[in-house]
């Protein structure tokens, strides 16, 4: 039985690796990938595109017009002398954002009045323009409670803001570990979701279930490629992830590397079941991209589960990635322990058990 | 025009047409993934933050502890829950229970009363630093009305030096639907049309089929515009179920015009279907180019096309790498048609680089596909 086992999953391996072009596409694109996205994939705003349309003459408003100048979150793309100049360029997106001083700015400050200012904001992406005012409001409140200060009348109270676990709040570090449980759900998937179904056009599906070989046998024969090229490829990735991108590895691989095994299981179950329901590549082509989107989605890696409504935050319970998201991101900027984990890893253990055995059973019974 | 090359683009549309019909799967592509991926997306991606699980700690239940504090029961924004101790709040923080502390320290109001501008401390949880940025700012925004109110108790209007107005043009309401849902079209149609075409040359290579088109009479030229075209149809269909459910489902307006919308998209949709051609063509075999169109399609299309991750906010080396996705000039095209209108220094480079890549795909599966056997 060993032999007839370790054959078949020699045979597995053979049949994904050994044409040039499908190890390579298997292998090479979830690197290139981890090394783009990781840059990529970022909601930190820099050097936003920054134009100023000054109405007054004043030194108060040139000493404004400074700070934004020196302010390194700001590129100034142009000075504008007159209103028509600034929607043809905020239209055009040639600003993100105008800065507008009102006319006798300097002479209202002098009288003890406020001096007007407005900021335009290109609103087509609500994020960007949200980070792009938080930065306007910044630099104009430090600068009045320093003007305010000088008059010996400050601030009533302050607001000391820290932040746990990621204290210059890089969206980098929250980003780049979900990309681990992206690429690794996607290699997964790939390796898994068309293996049987490639077998099945070919014919040679029903060759194998007449053999000897049990339909566990055939199970752990078709998942063994996917959990090594799935383990191996994550290592690769966190390995970057540490040593490239910088990410704190806060927590114990000890903790990271139970529930990624879990993880992977569960992808293969899923990816096996959609390969045995499937009788050509294009259907199991359909079927991978039908759960790959949803899971990629309902997982939070790009927006969070806590901002959808309350049906999909349901849905999102069946989401294997849900789960490994959340460790893998608690493990390394937390350092959060196994315990905190418990109601991640059943479900999660939940998942593969049902998806493999679907699988296994589909095996035999679907049979044309 | 050779005598009955009409004739045979029809045979060919039709043997196409047919195959297409047979196998649910495409019919599947077409019309209910569109439906699925916009539900999903359009609910499901969402950066506004509400109902922020807050825990707050008050120590001295005095009048400007509580009257700041009460600020936080009053916005749509957070979930308040109150915690006796700051040691009880860092334990819930630790265990993700609440996603941010606002303290207020027991010596906060007396030290307020006699003039000492005490502290008040906000922690959040910075590992998803978007949301944490998104709390800071709401709790400033509470505590800049706090103290506004509170020097009009005191009898006194707050002249800051700088009166900052704020308008955020297209969006006023910052909803971030009105933005993701325009560059959830794009990435919709780059996965319809690569799935669709993906398989459909590199099937016939491998099932043989290819050699008996090539010996009829049928020319190359006419074997690819007789595929195009069923699948541009379909691609069509699930364009315009798209365009309507984002119209009428999620209310994002359409401040550009209805012609030029369907223009731009039917434009990239040759561009994505020329790329799954292109697929299908270079790799010839069915199972490379499934791998091939799973990791080239979606996750290029949904993190490089600034649907959702500002391509402004990117290192340059990335910026340029995102000129190769198709997916990023029709995101452009969108958000300005959706939000702006027509915006034609906008539309008309980005229509030519369509032009372009569409050129290039289309341009090489021609090449590829020649009469003649290896």
């Amino acid at each position: 039985m060993g032999g007839r086992l370790w054959a078949l999953i020699i045979k597995e391996f053979l049949a994904l690796f050994r044409d040039k072009k499908s190890r390579m596409a298997v292998i090479l694109p979830p690197l290139v990938q981890l090394l783009i996205f990781g840059y990529a994939a970022t909601f930190d705003l820099e050097h936003a595109t920054l134009a100023i349309f000054n109405q007054d003459q004043g030194n108060f408003s040139r000493e404004l017009i400074g700070r934004f100048e020196r302010s390194t979150g700001f590129d100034i793309v142009g000075y504008l002398q007159s209103e028509s100049q600034i929607t043809p360029l905020i239209d055009g997106e040639g600003a993100l954002l105008v800065l507008r001083v009102g006319e006798q700015c300097s002479q209202k400050v002098a009288l003890g009045e406020s001096c007007p200012v407005q900021v335009l904001i290109d609103g087509r992406n609500s994020n960007t323009a949200m980070l792009a005012l938080n930065y306007v409001r910044t630099i104009i409140t430090t600068f009045n409670q320093e003007k305010a200060a000088l008059k010996g009348n400050g601030l009533p109270a302050q607001l000391n803001i820290r932040a746990w676990f990621n204290p210059n709040l890089e969206s980098r570090w929250f980003i780049v570990p979900g990309i681990i449980a992206l690429l690794a759900m996607i290699v997964t998937l790939v390796v898994t979701a068309l293996s049987v179904a490639r077998e099945r056009e070919a014919g040679t599906f029903d060759q194998l279930l007449v053999t000897p070989l049990r339909p566990w046998e055939i199970l752990i024969g078709k998942a063994m490629p996917g959990l090594i090229v799935g383990v191996g490829e994550a290592s690769l990735i966190i390995t970057v992830t540490v040593f490239w991108f910088k990410v704190p590895l806060v927590g114990s691989l000890l903790v990271l590397y139970p529930a990624l095994i879990i993880y992977i299981l569960s992808i293969i179950g899923v990816g096996l079941m959609i390969s045995s329901f499937s009788t050509t590549l294009q259907q199991a082509l359909l079927g991978a991209f039908l759960f790959i989107v949803p899971a990629v989605i309902l997982s939070g890696f790009s927006t969070p589960i806590a901002n959808m409504p309350q049906i999909m935050q349901a849905m999102t319970y069946l989401d294997p990635m849900r789960y490994f998201l959340t460790i893998v991101r608690r493990v390394f900027l937390e350092g959060a322990g196994l315990h905190y984990f418990i109601h991640d890893l059943w479900p999660m253990s939940l998942i593969a058990l049902v998806t493999l055995s679907m699988a296994t059973w589909l095996f035999r019974h679907r049979m044309y | 025009m050779r005598p009955g090359r009409l004739m045979r683009l029809k045979g060919m549309m039709r043997k196409e047409w047919l195959q297409v019909i047979r196998d649910p799967s495409s019919i599947a592509i077409a019309f209910f993934l569109p439906i699925l991926l916009l539900v999903i997306f359009g609910y499901g991606v969402s950066l506004d933050a509400q109902d922020v699980r807050i825990g707050i700690v008050v120590e001295q239940r005095d009048q400007p502890s509580l009257s700041f504090v009460g600020g936080f029961e009053q916005t749509p924004y957070f979930h308040p829950s109150t915690f006796l101790s700051i040691q009880e709040a860092e334990t819930a923080l630790r265990a993700a229970e609440i996603d941010g502390i606002v303290w207020v320290r027991q010596t906060f109001g007396s030290d307020y009363l006699t003039g000492q501008s005490p502290p008040i401390g906000l922690i959040v949880n910075g590992v998803d630093a978007n949301t944490a940025r998104l709390i800071q700012g709401y709790v400033q925004g509470i505590w800049g009305s706090w103290l506004e109110q509170q020097a009009e108790l005191r009898g006194g209007e707050l002249t800051p030096p700088v009166q900052l107005e704020q308008r955020i043009w297209y969006n006023p309401e910052v909803r971030s639907t009105d933005f993701l849902v325009p560059g959830v079209l794009a990435v919709i149609m780059t996965l319809i049309g690569a799935l669709l075409t993906a398989l459909v040359i590199a099937r016939e290579w491998e099932r043989g089929t290819m050699e008996a088109l090539l010996v009829s009479r049928i020319s190359a030229p006419e074997i690819l515009v007789g595929k195009l075209i069923p699948y541009f149809i379909l691609g069509m269909g699930g364009l315009l179920i798209s365009l309507a459910m984002a119209s009428f489902l999620f209310h994002v307006p359409m401040r550009g015009s209805l012609w030029l919308l369907l223009t731009t998209s039917a434009l990239f949709l040759w561009v994505a279907l020329g790329m799954g051609f292109f697929i299908s063509t270079v790799f010839k075999s069915q199972f490379v180019a499934a791998l091939v169109a799973m990791v080239s399609t979606f996750l290029p299309a949904f993190i490089l096309s600034g649907f959702i991750f500002d391509i402004r906010s990117m290192p340059d080396l990335v910026q340029w790498l995102t000129h190769l996705i198709a997916a990023r000039y029709y995101v452009s095209i969108l958000q300005t048609l959706f939000l702006v209108g027509n915006v034609w220094s906008v539309i008309l480079p980005n229509s030519a680089a369509l032009v372009l890549m569409g050129l290039f795909f289309h341009g090489i599966v021609y090449r590829k596909t020649h009469k003649k056997l290896e």
